[in-house]
């Protein structure tokens, strides 16, 4: 008898131990760091947007956005990201990697068509083509692509979009984003930035 | 040039965790001794109806424990269940029984298993005061039972090991709380967000549509690493911007998850009277740490097998802001620690690759481990050590002046037994029972053939070792899976508790044995490479079979 009291109690002060945490930690603690957030670091807190010459909200600075028809065909105007296995691409809503392992068919055969879809695009041999334009990333979000595929579609965007491609070339160079503090990650450069440059370029 | 970057960005890491060792440890040494309550803490007690001055048997502890989680269990669950009816809950219905039952044993036990993906599944008053919630009070269970296990060895006579509640409320306010709130600024800093916005649609700068994300997530992402627990807000956990924006946060949130688990050492060589035996266990820590760390990166920068080969680098599955080394830094951490984060995909590492975070948690994740886990894991570790060594030269075992008697040593034994029978007989039972086998190969597999057996592998040693990560090709939401899995993840977090606080009692209730000369100086590098050679040779023993029927053959194929 006295056991089941005692065990009764343990859990009746378990219940209220758990009732008060959830109130401090729950919704105190978010509640405390959302207030921090919004104050002080608003920008960041909200998603790092990015707005046009206009004003308006084209995506965030962080996010990587599809450059494609509605069909999912590539623009050449614009510089393409990586792939993106983020639902039918980028999709917000549907953050995720492919998942395929290192021996699956399936992706054998997607990295091989990406290669020879470059390959036309941008007229160079499979060989030449950057790791990072033939694979999805982890979140199928990444913002970022490498200087070197950046490079790599210089010629194709200031031909249809008829710019020297000296002009296109030093944009790239401009937004080549080094490693952190010089030695952390690897350097990218951010597409959503350059290609909004891009188009400001043109007054598109 | 990568490999030197690689070895700055690791220095500093080790610069960055040895300049928090001592003050950090002290500080956590301090809170579990001190008899001093803060105001708000002798209010807390009041509340909830515990004298925080009675000692408590470690039967008594124990059923803290469990009544604790069980509650928290329930909670989670109702939460989940009562979704439709909840404030921000993005128009979300209730979650199904199977996966609400997952989620909450997932988060209850330290494991941050996720069959669900977040973004389609929960609203934000799950995630706060359901989730986020159990972030902090499972670190601090973990945390209290390896406090609890390092009294056993300091105290001498005692027929008590501390009082749970006050070690749970200490562990939440004074350490987990202030640490998360400085942790979530630096993240916010970085671009992680957090506010209640929903989705918001955008226009995208090529004429489409996009859905941006929002929510509370800087003050979730830093306790979901602090305290080694790994569910992400969003699917993408870890890879995705908006929880791990850069490259210096990804840094950042690798000191997140190794501060506490790396600290601990120097709390139990503080409480134990020792700062040597502290440093030794931190030494077999670091090693196996270091050793995997460039295991991972060595394989992963090499990028063997027929698709990383064809592209020219294994990147499927990876940041481009984080690179090679970057992931495989956070890979080893969260998996070397009871996490389960990821911020690459682990289901895309090269073969070998891909087996490196499996044996990281096959280990028993003790190199540092889960906050309070890995250390309660390491000291039964060198309980079986120095037992062995007793047999070698015919002694009677002792560690700390404690006897290691039969009681010790069989709670000791149970103890590393639990995992590998929950992890061999999950994946067993997965191809074995007829009407499961068909469904885990037709609707859970992702990658065919032999690595579709390792993602199998992989959720079983993740559920009983309470990691999360997975080999997220798998679908997990299944019945089997949801069931399975949850059983595992609560008798692979809550078995081993009750061996290791019955050790805690039983050593506290020992008298101190003076040490002799035929005593094993536990401090010095002998024993460290003992320890060392144990940990390994257990784990090695124990899954090399399985491992050479999954991510062996593939690898060497």
């Amino acid at each position: 008898m006295s056991t089941t009291r005692s065990t009764l109690r343990t859990h009746w002060v378990a219940l209220r131990a758990m009732l008060v945490l959830t109130l401090l930690l729950g919704v105190g603690y978010t509640a405390v760091v959302t207030g921090i957030g919004q104050f002080a670091l608003p920008a960041q807190a909200n998603g790092s947007l990015v707005r046009d010459a206009d004003g308006a909200v084209v995506g965030s600075a962080l996010v990587g956005q599809s450059f494609a028809d509605a069909e999912g065909a590539p623009l050449p105007e614009w510089f393409q990201p990586r792939p993106s296995a983020a639902g039918d691409g980028y999709d917000g809503g549907a953050s995720s990697g492919s998942n395929f392992g290192p021996e699956n068919a399936d992706l054998v055969a997607a990295i091989t068509e990406r290669q020879a879809a470059i390959g036309e695009a941008d007229g160079v041999a499979p060989g030449e083509i950057p790791v990072d334009a033939v694979t999805a990333s982890g979140s199928g979000l990444d913002p970022h692509i490498s200087p070197a595929y950046a490079r790599l579609q210089v010629a194709r965007v200031a031909e249809a979009r008829g710019l020297p491609e000296t002009e296109v070339s030093a944009l790239v160079e401009r937004f080549v984003q080094g490693r952190d503090a010089g030695y952390l990650g690897d350097p990218t450069v951010n597409v959503l930035q350059l290609n909004l440059a891009l188009a400001e370029l043109v007054g598109d | 040039m990568e490999v030197l970057f690689a070895a700055l960005q690791a220095a500093t890491l080790a610069l960055i965790l040895a300049l928090l060792y001592r003050p950090l440890g002290d500080y956590l040494a301090r809170t579990y001794t001190s008899d001093r309550d803060w105001r708000v803490e002798r209010g807390f007690y009041r509340l909830i109806g515990v004298d925080p001055r009675a000692e408590q048997s470690w039967p008594a502890y124990l059923r803290g424990v469990l009544a604790f989680s069980l509650v928290g269990l329930l909670l989670v669950y109702a939460l989940q269940r009562a979704q439709a009816v909840l404030p921000y809950s993005l128009g979300l219905p209730a979650v199904p029984e199977g996966l609400a039952f997952n989620t909450a044993a997932s988060f209850v036990a330290n494991t941050n298993w996720q069959s669900y993906s977040p973004e389609l599944t929960v609203g934000y008053t799950v995630q706060l005061a359901g989730l986020a919630v159990q972030n902090f009070v499972s670190a601090a269970v973990g945390i209290a039972v390896a406090i609890a296990l390092v009294r056993g060895f300091a105290r001498h006579g005692s027929p008590t090991i501390g009082n749970f509640w006050v070690d749970l409320v200490r562990g939440c306010l004074r350490v987990l709380l202030p640490l998360a709130i400085v942790g979530a600024i630096v993240l916010l800093a970085g671009g992680v967000v957090q506010n209640f916005a929903g989705f918001t649609e955008v226009q995208t700068l090529s004429g489409g549509s996009q859905q941006l994300p929002g929510g509370p997530v800087a003050s979730q992402e830093v306790i979901k690493l602090l305290g080694t627990n790994g569910g992400g807000f969003f699917n993408a956990n870890s890879a995705h911007p908006f929880e791990n924006p850069t490259a210096w946060t990804n840094l950042f949130e690798v000191v997140l998850m190794l501060a506490i688990p790396f600290a601990l050492p120097r709390a139990f060589g503080r409480m134990v009277g020792s700062n040597k035996q502290g440093s030794a266990i931190l030494a077999v820590m670091a090693t196996l740490f270091v050793l995997s760390l460039v295991a991972l990166s060595a394989l992963e920068a090499a990028g063997r097998g027929t698709a990383p080969e064809l592209a020219g680098g294994a990147m499927e599955g990876k940041e481009t802001r984080f690179g090679i080394f970057g992931s495989a830094l956070f890979g080893t951490t969260s998996t070397l620690t009871s996490t389960g984060a990821v911020n690459s995909m682990h289901d895309s590492y090269t073969a070998l690759g891909g087996m490196l975070p499996m044996l990281n948690m096959m280990l028993g994740e003790v190199a540092p481990g889960g906050v309070g886990s890995g250390l309660y894991g390491m000291l039964v570790l060198a309980v079986i050590a120095v037992f062995i060594a007793g047999l070698l030269v015919g002694r009677t075992p002792e560690y700390l002046g404690k006897k290691i008697g039969p009681r010790e040593i069989k709670l000791a034994s149970l103890y590393i037994l639990v995992t590998p029978t929950l992890v061999l007989a999950g994946t067993a039972l997965s191809f074995a029972l007829p009407g499961v086998r068909e469904d885990v190969e037709s609707t859970s597999i992702w990658n065919p053939g032999i690595h579709g057996m390792s993602e199998v592998l992989y959720a079983f040693t993740s559920a009983s070792n309470n990691n999360g990560s997975a080999f997220a090709g798998l679908t997990a939401n299944t019945p089997w899976f949801n069931v399975a899995l949850g059983v595992a993840m609560l008798l692979g977090r809550f078995v081993p508790i009750v061996l290791v606080l019955a050790l805690a009692g039983s050593l506290a209730a020992q008298r101190k044995v003076p040490a002799t000369a035929g005593t094993l100086p536990t401090h010095r590098p002998q024993f460290v490479g003992l320890l060392l050679g144990v940990t390994v040779i257990v784990t090695a023993l124990t899954y090399f079979p399985v491992l050479t029927l999954g991510p062996l053959a593939e690898g060497l194929n």
